[in-house]
């Protein structure tokens, strides 16, 4: 087992995959000589050439067109964002193109795309870098959308997002990015399904329901909920695109609660459409209605406020006991 | 800058706030000129060939085989064209995007292609399906709605049309950018070197992406040639509304030749495709070509080029039909008999025939299939809706059971 940051894991994983396959290709800003403004793809550029390691002209759009190209033409490119609020000008490529042409193809074009964005505040950044905009894609049939929370994760991810024939966004939690966990390198397959959820901590009272950066969040939570006495169950939703609704469902036919957290608003967000879902399953199961904590429907504030605006510790618990109190 | 009698002036040499061209002129319409003095024209619209000191060289392999069969492409494609109007006017398609009046710019440029080049269409393409294989059924089944784009594109090397104007400019140059990664360029074998066409038209090239797809064939030195189709009308809007210079001229601003070539002349479109897929094709990197035409119908036929043109304008360019010069050189150069023309009428009514007929067969898909090829693999998403749906039309089938 090795100690790595989730920044250094998805290096490793991203090295592995181009190591096994050598049409993987890297397209991005910045991502060469620099290795990304958040060092993910650090020293790949030296060790794989600029061939495969390319850095882009800030164009978004054409990012995004031209890599369907080169799937297009046999290869596996993975796409950096540099940041999420950056992605809108590669939108109407992503959602016209990428996620359609399987389907209008009647299944004989495949794009194998990744698009890595890294996601989510709490860094103190300008507008635009802050942002949770999981909800526009998972909402486009063709894309799958998922998201790592653990370097142990980021590391597998990564590789099986290559693997797959379909397109799938990666979301990485970028405040989440220099921390650090176990990640055993010589193991030869990935632990998990690319798209299943992941019970992270067992529990009897109420169910965690989070992704990304919120997936620690509601860890400390729950230890926190310890002390008073609850126990909360945390599950890691990973894949908001499949959704992993058997692993949700079975842990609410135990606890008969849940509260989805996540940064992203919570209107029209992941956490209505889970809890839409989980209610259709388990009307009689629920001793609550399935509750939201998330970011309020205002544009992502000033970094001065963003603490407020952002799911804490506290407001988790909070969710909890509005859910306990029914 | 402008003289008092509104007539454009050039800029005083070192004039730094002077515009590089006039202000557009709201009452310049198209079809009053018929492209620049630079234009590449082989071929007049009265029949007359003219040797070209540049591009010439591009057309002496071709035999007289191969310019009846520029002819007969064309014929052949316009009564196909015709024929999915008069489909969709008997409601058997839901649309039609007619070519009428682009023959020769499709066919001068499709046969121009290679078996390994690599096309990437919009959706109005026929012309350029056609030389690469496609079989017409597959472009009506499109416009009728029983899917999306049913041929193979790698069967052809010609991608599906695309409806979102000027997104597959963007996905032609990242192809371009892997064949230069292949190293499929400069090899000299004609077997190999590759080109791409990326297809668009002039009301495409106000749009981000195919500016973008300009700046990255051009620091990358793709092999892609920009296949410009300017017809002068983006649906209503002529083309001084997309441009305030001529579209070639914006190629050296990206950094690769531009050329503009009277898209009506099928030896020209052919001989100036040709030297620039050449040129790409040997590592010189992209070019751009607008082939100067004319749209002689409307948009599509959902649209009434009646509320926004003068038939004026389309009866000028009635004398400049593609087809017309082509078959006026061809008997008076004695290429070609009138038992040729005739065979090839026969042909193209023969055709017509055949596609109407097919189309009329042609079956629905089942409401089922649509749940297919969503994904390559499994989407739990689309398994549970997919099995709702199902179930939905078995409770049919269960009263209908009962009824019965």
């Amino acid at each position: 087992m090795t100690k790595l940051t989730i920044a250094k894991a998805i290096n490793a994983g991203l090295r592995r995959a181009m190591e096994r396959d050598p049409k993987v290709v890297l397209c991005g800003e910045d991502i060469g000589t620099l290795g990304g403004v958040f060092r993910v793809t650090e020293h790949l550029q030296k060790d794989f050439g600029e061939d495969r390691v390319r850095d882009t002209p800030l164009a978004e759009s054409g990012i995004m067109g031209t890599a369907i190209g080169l799937a297009l033409r046999g290869y596996r490119p993975v796409v950096e964002i540099q940041f999420d609020g950056f992605v809108y000008p590669a939108f109407d490529q992503i959602v016209s193109q990428l996620a359609k042409l399987h389907h209008r193809s009647q299944g004989r074009v495949k794009l194998p795309v990744v698009v890595r964005i890294p996601m989510g505040g709490g860094i103190g950044a300008v507008e635009h870098h802050s942002e949770s905009n999981e909800a526009y894609f998972a909402h486009t049939a063709g894309l799958k959308v998922v998201f790592c929370s653990n370097p142990e994760d980021a590391y597998w991810m990564v590789q099986q997002a290559i693997e797959s024939d379909d397109p799938v966004i990666l979301y990485e939690p970028k405040r989440r990015y220099h921390e650090k966990g176990e990640v055993d390198l010589d193991a030869q397959s990935a632990p998990r399904d690319l798209f299943g959820a992941h019970v992270l901590r067992e529990g009897t009272d109420v169910t965690l329901a989070c992704y990304g950066p919120m997936v620690k969040t509601c860890l400390d939570a729950a230890t926190a909920a310890e002390d008073e006495g609850h126990s909360l169950e945390v599950i890691d939703l990973r894949s908001i695109s499949p959704l992993d609704i058997d692993t949700l469902t079975a842990s609410v036919a135990k606890t008969g609660r849940m509260v989805v957290v996540h940064e992203a608003a919570t209107f029209l967000g992941v956490g209505a459409e889970v809890a839409a879902q989980v209610t259709e399953r388990c009307f009689y199961q629920l001793e609550a209605p399935v509750l939201r904590v998330g970011g309020y429907n205002v544009p992502y504030p000033a970094s001065k406020v963003e603490e407020d605006y952002l799911p804490d510790l506290d407001r988790v618990l909070a969710g909890v006991d509005r859910s306990l109190a029914y | 800058m402008s003289s008092d009698s509104g007539v454009a002036v050039t800029p005083e040499v070192g004039d730094p706030f002077a515009r590089v061209v006039p202000p557009p002129d709201p009452d310049r319409r198209p079809g009053g000129s018929y492209g620049s003095p630079e234009m590449i024209q082989i071929l007049t619209p009265e029949g007359e060939f003219i040797e070209h000191p540049q591009y010439g060289r591009f057309l002496e392999d071709l035999t007289d085989d191969d310019l009846r069969g520029f002819y007969r492409d064309q014929v052949l494609i316009r009564r196909l064209d015709t024929e999915a109007t008069a489909l969709q006017r008997q409601g058997q398609l839901g649309l039609w995007a007619s070519m009428l009046g682009q023959e020769a710019a499709q066919v001068g440029c499709g046969r121009a292609m290679r078996p390994q080049d690599y096309a990437f269409p919009g959706y109005r393409e026929h012309g350029v399906a056609w030389c690469r294989g496609v079989d017409p059924l597959e472009l009506v089944a499109l416009f009728r709605g029983t899917n999306k784009g049913g041929w193979d594109p790698a069967e052809h090397n010609f991608h599906l049309f695309t409806i979102v104007i000027g997104n597959q400019v963007l996905l032609a140059t990242g192809y371009a950018m892997g064949i230069l990664l292949d190293g499929d360029v400069g090899t000299d074998d004609p077997e190999r070197d590759t080109a791409v066409m990326a297809f668009f038209g002039d009301g495409a090239t106000a749009q981000g992406d195919v500016n973008e797809s300009f700046v990255f064939a051009a620091v990358h030195n793709a092999p892609i040639v920009f296949f410009c189709q300017n017809n002068q009308w983006a649906i209503s809007e002529p083309n001084w509304r997309q441009t305030a210079i001529p579209l070639y001229k914006r190629a050296s601003g990206f950094g690769f030749p531009g050329v503009q070539v009277d898209g009506n002349d099928v030896l020209a479109t052919y001989a100036v495709t040709r030297a620039m897929l050449e040129r790409a094709r040997s590592g010189e990197g992209p070019a751009f070509i607008e082939a100067f035409t004319y749209r002689m119908g409307a948009h599509t036929t959902s649209d009434d080029p009646t509320k926004y043109r003068v038939s004026a304008e389309v009866e000028v360019w009635k004398h400049r039909d593609p087809i017309a010069r082509l078959k006026v050189y061809l008997s008076r150069s004695g290429k070609a008999d009138s038992a040729f023309f005739a065979d090839v009428e026969a042909e193209a009514d023969a055709l017509a025939e055949k596609l109407r007929r097919e189309t009329h067969a042609m079956p629905d898909p089942t409401p089922e299939s649509m749940f297919d090829h969503a994904y390559s693999e499994p989407h739990a998403q689309v398994d549970r809706d997919r099995a709702e749906f199902r179930a939905y039309q078995e409770a049919f089938a269960d009263v209908e059971g009962e009824q019965a």
